[in-house]
């Protein structure tokens, strides 16, 4: 088990003060012998009607704590409830087998697919070895040959992103991180299957990017996605990590923020509370939504699924045009 | 919304020569380099003379430190005189999250660089080799990359591989994507990258120019993935700032750590070229690259 009982988050104290209630009340009446059934009934209400409040009036901060949560589902934990018969392909071919990425063949329903993603550990042991779900330039190297393997062979391509960020260390920049990711970004654009990237828990800069360009962008409710991480951001413009609940505000950084900046599809509803409330609840809806996706794309006659992505990316951005006098430069 | 935004045709305004616009080529910025008669050295802290930094490329005649250039003067330097044409000089950035501040230091980096955006892009000549370029300003927010830098460079690519026309890009982005327009920022990184698939897939040579600091996003996009990678002497170039590296192996890093030696080393680029042979570098390997078809291609203002 992880050791996510100790993961507390602020927001969720007053739930866990009436959870606590509720257990006293219940040992209570049972060493008593009474009946208090309907003061346990009136408590359970007040925790629904609590929760619902919590959870629908989540800030960014708030949820970008929830995408952190120890608990929430990995990479392998989703691919195990999404797709069949994983099999796990390994390393770069150039360094190492990178286990902060991890790539390999399934089935969506009947179609053969590729997935790739980044694995968090699910306890510190396993984080260690993980590199905390960090990956280095193996790691991107690794996904981008398995992703150009599907190509080969005409299989879409699935991507599932959780990510802080890329391994920053003296081994990755001297592996040539930066070219790792520019690269696995560069090729991912211009691969002929379909790319169907999920943003599952943290969406942290170009790490995340580094396996996250495709024909459709999803997103779960709760993940995040961001140009810098909180901490970095507010590091920089209040001088102090502490204020990364400010900087997320700044950054606009939810799965709803990105819809409205057209940057991502489809927000992909989590149970109340997140997905680690209920993982498979969460995979089911993930799965669907790739289906759904899917489908219609593996229908699109050569040469417009390219030209399509390629416009996909090119039109974001937001400025305009004035009247350059000449030689006023 | 965006579409109606974006033009496809470049417009070209002629950038006027430095001395034609009444200052020296390498007029410097006070912050980074202090006006005067005497200029310190970053690096060796000695003493020079203004005019004998201005008169070597803004090298330290004593250590050989490469002081950093405004995109102009790099311009200046690495073209021929009266070939550079700028293209969508009139591009600028809004300010799409609503980040605090943002309007006010793009204003504040518009007064202090004369440019309107962090990115000079055009068409020119190198030795008489036409070429498309793109030139980064660091004194504009750091050079880092929004909307508007990876809008010029996209256009940028795109009119190479429509033209025929390599292409030398110049990086200095300390802080790599802006962090004032977040996610869009980020996706500029693609946009730059995709671009570069078409130069690829009609065979154009690319040449990407790392200068000091060339970081980030704008190092892990398009900086790196040049046909060939040259870097300027004792540049620092890298993923992830060093600061960030520190506080997260809590050691200290070795000396040199991402400086363009260290890269040469460790094979992530393909050479050092000191500022002085820098442009006949540059013509040569355009030279080597051309093909007829380019040399046939006529670059004029309405290409
Ligand atoms: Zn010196």
């Amino acid at each position: 088990m992880r050791n996510g009982n100790s993961y507390s988050m602020d927001f969720e104290k007053p739930l866990r003060e009436l959870e606590r209630q509720i257990k006293e009340i219940e040992l209570f009446a049972k060493e008593k012998e009474i009946d208090m059934s309907e003061e346990i009934a009136r408590l359970q209400a007040k925790e629904e009607a609590l929760k619902k409040k919590i959870y629908s009036e989540l800030t960014r901060w708030q949820k970008v704590q929830i995408a952190r949560h120890p608990k929430r589902p990995t990479f392998l934990e989703f691919v195990e409830m999404i797709f069949t018969g994983f099999l796990e392909l390994h390393g770069d071919r150039l360094f190492r087998d990178d286990p902060a990425m991890i790539g390999g063949l399934a089935y969506l329903d009947e179609i053969p697919v590729t997935v790739v993603g980044q694995q968090k550990g699910r306890d510190t042991k396993e984080n260690i070895y993980r590199n905390f779900g960090m990956p280095h330039p193996e790691g991107y190297r690794k996904a981008l040959r398995l992703m150009k393997q599907a190509a080969k062979f005409g299989r879409p391509i699935i991507s599932l992103i959780d990510v802080v960020g890329a391994y920053p260390g003296i081994e990755a920049e001297e592996r040539g991180q930066g070219e790792a990711v520019a690269r696995s970004i560069m090729e991912m654009a211009a691969l002929e299957p379909p790319i169907i990237a999920v943003l599952t828990g943290e969406g942290g800069s170009g790490g995340a990017l580094g396996i996250g360009v495709g024909d459709r962008i999803l997103m779960l409710e709760h993940a995040y996605y961001s140009v810098i991480s909180p901490e970095g951001c507010a590091s920089i413009l209040w001088k102090n990590a502490t204020a990364a609940p400010q900087a997320v505000e700044a950054l606009r950084v939810t799965a709803k923020d990105l819809l409205e900046l057209q940057v991502i599809d489809e927000i992909i509803p989590e149970p109340l509370g997140g997905a680690h409330h209920d993982p498979e609840k969460t995979a089911q809806a993930i799965k669907e939504a790739l289906i759904r996706y899917l489908t219609p794309l593996l229908e699109y006659p050569a040469g417009r699924l390219l030209a399509e992505r390629y416009e996909k990316y090119r039109k974001i951005g937001f400025f305009e045009e004035i009247e350059q006098p000449e030689g006023n430069i | 919304m965006l579409k109606d935004l974006f033009k496809p045709k470049p417009k070209y305004v002629t950038i006027k020569r430095p001395e034609e616009r009444g200052i020296q080529p390498g007029q410097p910025e006070k912050k980074e380099l202090p006006d005067g008669l005497w200029v310190k050295c970053n690096n060796c802290r000695q003493i020079i003379y203004h005019k004998d930094l201005e008169g070597n490329l803004k090298v330290c005649p004593k250590c050989n430190y490469h002081f950093r250039l405004r995109a102009r003067e790099r311009i200046a330097y690495l073209f021929d005189a009266d070939s550079v044409q700028e293209s969508n000089p009139g591009l600028i950035s809004k300010n799409p999250l609503g980040f605090p501040e943002y309007e006010e230091k793009i204003e504040k980096a518009r007064k202090k660089t004369g440019l309107n955006e962090g990115v000079v892009t055009g068409v020119a000549k190198v030795q008489n080799i036409p070429c498309v370029f793109s030139v980064m300003d660091f004194g504009f927010m750091g050079g880092s990359m929004g909307s508007v830098v990876g809008e010029k460079i996209s256009r940028a690519f795109e009119y190479a591989a429509k033209h025929n026309l390599p292409v030398v890009s110049v990086t200095a982005g300390g802080g790599g994507a802006r962090m004032q327009e977040g996610i869009i920022s980020l996706m500029q990184m693609a946009k730059t990258c995709q671009a570069l698939n078409r130069l690829h897939e009609k065979k154009i040579f690319y040449l990407s120019i790392l200068t000091d600091p060339t970081m980030g996003g704008v190092f892990a996009s398009f900086a790196s993935l040049g046909d060939i990678v040259i870097a300027e002497p004792g540049a620092l170039i890298g993923f992830a700032g060093p600061r960030v590296i520190e506080q997260t192996i809590r050691q200290t890093l070795p000396a040199g750590f991402q400086r363009s030696e260290f890269l040469l080393e460790h094979g992530i680029i393909d050479m050092i070229v000191e500022r002085k042979n820098l442009r006949e570098t540059v013509a040569r390997l355009l030279r080597f690259h051309q093909t007829e078809e380019v040399s046939r291609e006529e670059v004029s203002a309405d290409a």
